[in-house]
């Protein structure tokens, strides 16, 4: 009531108004486009994990050289990712990451047949890291290994 | 008694929604008992929210304190492994009835108009329960859960373009680490749990507005109907204490698993497998070559299986003769056809 009695007195108000209301949608579009930006981009920043810490470790400590005997492996902490190294039948040792290149399980060293199994699909590597058979659609990546006293020390690139 | 009904009915419209209920009519035919499924379904989400509530009294979730303290609720805290237990088989049977509620209404055509939403509401239900059942898995951070979810994790990778990007949100990083303990605790308490509560408002209104379907093939036959209320209301509520009981019985006699706690610097060991409800995709995916079409076998099958989900997402506007009224039976044959193929590959991936 006391709006229609308000308007009546002023009759130019009606008249602007749809100018009026036409400029406060568009502004209030802008305006919420603008905030849908802001408040996306430190969200989807937010939602990113920070990089966890070891990320980028070149080189470690992988065992001691009395714990990986002849024909047998062990699994080690490189950084953030598991690794894998053995000692062949033959006597050398070698290392590779031990993350299965078909979907990212842990892979094993299998004594007496002596290879490299992936228990997830049954993917099986040979001891240079190569594919013999399952699922994995690429070799393991190896790393390079050195004997300091009686530490073996693995290094990647 | 009656003032304080009064009081609550003049403030508060509840009438419109007794009133409602009340001319809501049930089909009665060959097939009604495919109108329990829907309702099953929400008893069970209800269980589940109950039941997962209580757990939240004792679950911690980081990397350090979690399996002990899914231990703590199995072995010190009383009625702890009922709780957990009824937890986990309401939801393997919420899964399993929503197949059910899925397979049947999409036999039944219930999917064509004006139910069109109705459906496609119903298959994003199927996708975030999919979605609760993927991140409760990994909570009790056990050797099973952890590389599952590795493996699960992995296949993201394969989607293109963005593939990484994904895989990288879900983990929290490139590696399964308590970042994604933590992260899969977020989604499987708050934001699926949230985001299913508001898609299941929406399924219940349109099935309250649009009532319930009678099937083309019983189209023919004599219109019979109950009234919902009291009638198919007792009948629903019978049917749940019997679920109850059922569920009981499931958790008394074959209580939850717990197994070895999870160790990122061991070996994978043999038989990781994931939830049943997954096993058909993951069965699928191993019968694919390495390699085909110059692409991983892998990427392939999961963009198949994409491209199913969507097929079937849409299904009410690509079966035209459903919509048009008339018997559909290339879709019949499609609906048993998926049936078979899940229930096969189920089999096989569970016992092969
Ligand atoms: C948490 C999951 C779900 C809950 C709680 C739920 C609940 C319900 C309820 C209570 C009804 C009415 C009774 C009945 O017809 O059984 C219903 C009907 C229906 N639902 Fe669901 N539902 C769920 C998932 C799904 C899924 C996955 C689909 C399929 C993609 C679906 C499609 C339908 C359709 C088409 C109807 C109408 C049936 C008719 O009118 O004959 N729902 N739902
Ligand atoms: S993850 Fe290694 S074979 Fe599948």
């Amino acid at each position: 009531m006391a709006n229609t009695h308000e308007m009546s007195k002023k009759p130019a108000r009606t008249v602007k108004e749809p100018a009026k209301r036409d400029f406060l949608t568009k502004s209030l579009a802008g305006l919420t486009t603008a905030l849908v930006g802001f408040i996306l981009y430190p969200l989807g920043k937010f939602l990113k994990q920070p990089p966890a810490a070891g990320g980028n470790v070149k080189r470690t400590l992988a065992a001691k050289v009395g714990e990986v005997p002849n024909d047998s492996g062990k699994i080690f902490r490189f950084g953030n990712d598991p690794g894998i190294i053995f000692r062949t039948p033959g006597g050398e040792l070698k290392a590779f990451t031990a993350v299965c290149t078909h979907l990212s399980c842990t892979v094993q060293y299998v004594p007496v047949e002596s290879y490299i199994l992936c228990a997830c699909h049954n993917g099986k590597y040979d001891l240079n890291g190569q594919v013999i058979s399952g699922p994995p659609p690429r070799p393991l990546e190896e790393y390079q290994v050195d004997i300091q006293g009686d530490d073996i020390m693995v290094t990647r690139a | 008694m009656a003032k304080i009904n009064d009081f609550i009915a003049e403030r508060l419209p509840l009438d419109d929604v007794m009133n409602a209920l009340k001319h809501k009519q049930v089909p009665v035919h060959k097939r009604s008992i495919f109108y329990y499924l829907g309702g099953i379904c929400l008893y069970l989400l209800i269980v589940q929210v109950i039941t997962g509530i209580l757990l939240l009294f004792y679950y911690q979730p980081t990397e350090a304190a979690a399996y002990e303290s899914v231990k703590f609720i199995m072995t010190k805290v009383s009625f702890g492994w009922l709780v957990r237990s009824i937890h986990a088989w309401s939801a393997n049977l919420l899964i399993f009835a929503i197949f059910l509620h899925l397979f049947s209404t999409f036999l039944l055509k219930a999917y064509r108009p004006p139910r069109e939403l109705t459906w496609m509401t119903g298959m994003a239900l199927f996708g975030v329960c999919l979605g609760l059942g993927f991140t409760g898995y990994l909570l009790p951070w056990n050797e099973l859960a952890y590389f599952a979810t590795k493996v699960g994790t992995e296949m993201t990778s394969a989607v293109p373009v963005i593939g990484d990007t994904m895989k990288e949100f879900l983990r929290g990083g490139s590696n399964v680490t308590g970042a994604t303990l933590t992260r899969f605790f977020a989604f499987h308490i708050w934001i699926l749990p949230l985001t299913l509560a508001g898609i299941v408002g929406i399924h219940l209104l349109l099935v309250q507005k649009l009532g319930m379907s009678r099937p083309l093939s019983q189209q023919s036959k004599p219109k019979r109907s109950m009234p919902f209320l009291p009638h198919f209301a007792l009948r629903d509520l019978n049917v749940w204490l019997v679920v109850l009981a059922i569920l009981v019985g499931l958790s008394y006699y074959f209580p939850a698993h717990l197994g070895d706690p999870a160790n990122p610097m061991a070996p994978t060991p043999v038989g990781i497998l994931p939830e049943w409800y997954f096993l058909f995709m993951f069965q699928s995916l191993k019968l694919f070559p390495p390699h085909i079409l110059g692409i991983e076998g892998e990427v392939f099958g999961i963009l198949l299986f994409s491209l199913a989900g969507v097929f079937l997402l849409l299904v009410p506007f690509i079966d035209k003769k459903s919509a048009k009224g008339q018997k559909s039976p290339l879709f019949t044959a499609l609906g048993w056809f998926m049936i078979s193929f899940v229930v096969f590959m189920t089999i096989w991936g569970k016992f092969g």
